[in-house]
């Protein structure tokens, strides 16, 4: 985050096969609204793109939106790689579908926050504020 | 300073993390900048501009792929309005720009204009700075080409790339309303659809019919399909053909000459009217009120600003 602006930015993907899309554009638009800098990716992007694409746009955090049943191996994979590239002060989130006990495990290995269905503007955009103001200026 | 040698080592962390301070703007960075702006110079900078929708990320893209095939590495940097009720954005240039990760050859860049006069040449330029400095040999800013600011970082490129795309419409109308001038090469996108000969058509016409370069160059009309990828290497070949006339008609000179005096004078602008926004509010309001009363005139007011904002 700049000191003098105060814009917080955020990366916002779609990893894998899923299609669905509403909720990210969801999120983007409550983000925008809060008047951050929202960088969408588009969909059917792969963690190695998406990490590289947050490491090259120096965001203060990662979102992955996942519906596909597919985030146990995906949001893991991207921890990794955050690792890989000197990278995890990046915050990693991540929203959509996904069971309670996964959700847990998902914290446990360094998932900063996940919100799932019915999350609201309020909740995101709070958050993503917590996070990164837990963070720290970097 | 080891910030600044891991912008000249073309350390992908290092370049991104200095390109946040930079549009930061906070005072921290200057010397930083300051440093990497005497490491700049050879990089080519390339504008692309046109209506929203006209393609430009997408040919953003397969332009980037042709000059990574060339041998060279490519630096984009992208801008987008930001909402001006929150301030915020959605900066969706990416989506189109696929397929370039993994290379180290390529650095994409994601930027919000932020309403701000003045802010949005001065942070994007020193992306650009930070991109030359660290090896890049090209570096293509697409911006949509509208506003004060917009031009100016249009005009702070070697190339300007003025993209039309065909159904669009508004296009040409665009173009009349300033871009024609700026133009080094205009290209028209989409000619996998059956309408664009028209846009090229019109072009060609509007082009015969005015505006001479003046300089020698015959600003070339082509037509590129990134759907097909067709016309991309003449584009490219267009590109390095203006950048060789600048260099054999001595044209680079004079242009790095404005690009510089355009950003002087802009920075300064920036500066005063920071600093009148800021710290001098009381005495602006005073200044009102006698303006108001007839007592000064808006000239004097605004000398008074102008001294008062040396003292400090
Ligand atoms: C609409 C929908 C579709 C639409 C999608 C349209 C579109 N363009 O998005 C269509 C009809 C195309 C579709 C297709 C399919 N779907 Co469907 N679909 C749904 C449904 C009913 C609603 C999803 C939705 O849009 N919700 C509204 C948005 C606003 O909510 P959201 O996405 O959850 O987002 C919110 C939060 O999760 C959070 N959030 C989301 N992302 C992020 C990211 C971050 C960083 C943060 C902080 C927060 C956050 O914030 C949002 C706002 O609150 C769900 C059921 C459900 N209960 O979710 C099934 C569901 C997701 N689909 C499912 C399936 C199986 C499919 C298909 C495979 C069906 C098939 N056999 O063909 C296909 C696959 C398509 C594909 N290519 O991926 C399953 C997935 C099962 C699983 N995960 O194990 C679900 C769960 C239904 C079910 N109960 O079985 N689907
Ligand atoms: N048919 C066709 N469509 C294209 C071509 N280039 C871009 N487009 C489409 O035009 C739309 C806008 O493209 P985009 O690159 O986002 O335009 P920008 O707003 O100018 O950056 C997208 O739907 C693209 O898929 C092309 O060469 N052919
Ligand atoms: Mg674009």
């Amino acid at each position: 985050m700049s000191e003098k602006t105060g814009v917080i930015r955020v990366l916002l993907a779609k990893v894998g096969l899923d299609g669905h899309d509403r909720g990210v554009k969801v999120v983007a638009r409550c983000l925008r609204d809060a008047g951050m800098d929202v960088i969408y990716t588009g969909l059917h992007r792969t963690p190695e793109e998406v990490v590289d694409a947050a490491v090259q746009e120096d965001v203060d955090v990662l979102g992955v939106s996942l519906l596909s049943g597919a985030h146990m191996t995906i949001l893991p994979r991207m921890i990794d790689l955050l690792k890989k590239t000197d990278a995890d002060d990046i915050i990693l989130m991540a929203g959509g579908v996904m069971p309670d006990e996964d959700v847990a495990a998902l914290k446990k290995l360094g998932v900063g926050e996940v919100l799932l269905q019915d999350a609201p503007p309020e909740t995101i955009v709070g958050t993503v504020r917590r996070l990164v103001a837990e963070r720290g200026p970097r | 300073m080891d910030m600044v040698e891991d912008v000249l080592a073309g350390r992908v962390r290092g370049i991104a993390r200095m390109m946040s301070r930079a549009e930061a703007g906070g005072g921290d960075c200057r010397a930083a900048l300051a440093e990497i702006y005497r490491h700049t110079g050879r990089a080519h900078v390339v504008g692309l501009t046109g209506v929203p929708g006209s393609g430009k990320s997408t040919l953003a893209r397969v332009l980037a792929r042709a000059i990574r095939a060339s041998g060279r590495k490519v630096g984009i940097v992208a801008v987008d309005p930001s909402s001006p009720f929150s301030g915020g954005a959605i900066l969706g240039d990416r989506v189109r720009m696929t397929g370039l990760s993994g290379d180290p050859g390529v650095f994409i860049r994601s930027m919000a204009t932020h309403g701000a006069v003045g802010g949005l040449a001065r942070a994007s330029l020193d992306s650009v700075d930070i991109l030359d400095a660290a090896g890049f040999d090209i570096v293509v800013v697409e911006t949509v080409g509208v506003g004060q600011d917009e031009v100016d970082i249009l005009q702070a490129a070697h190339t300007v790339v003025v993209l039309s795309a065909p159904g669009l419409g508004d296009d040409i109308q665009a173009i009349k309303a300033g871009l024609l001038e700026i133009a080094d090469i205009h290209a028209v996108s989409k000619c996998d659809r059956a309408d664009a000969n028209r846009t090229l058509i019109d072009l060609k016409g509007m082009l015969t019919l005015g505006v001479a370069g003046g300089d020698g160059w015959q600003v070339p009309v082509l037509p590129t399909s990134a759907e097909n990828d067709e016309g991309i290497g003449d584009l490219l070949a267009a590109i390095d053909a203006h950048r060789a006339h600048l260099e054999d008609s001595g044209g680079i000179a004079l242009r790095r000459r404005r690009i510089a005096e355009t950003r002087i004078l802009g920075i300064a602008e920036d500066i005063v009217r920071t600093r009148f926004a800021g710290r001098h509010d009381g005495r602006l309001a005073g200044l009102l009120d006698r303006v108001m009363a007839r007592e000064v005139d808006p000239y004097a007011a605004a000398m008074d600003m102008l001294a008062a904002s040396r003292e400090d």
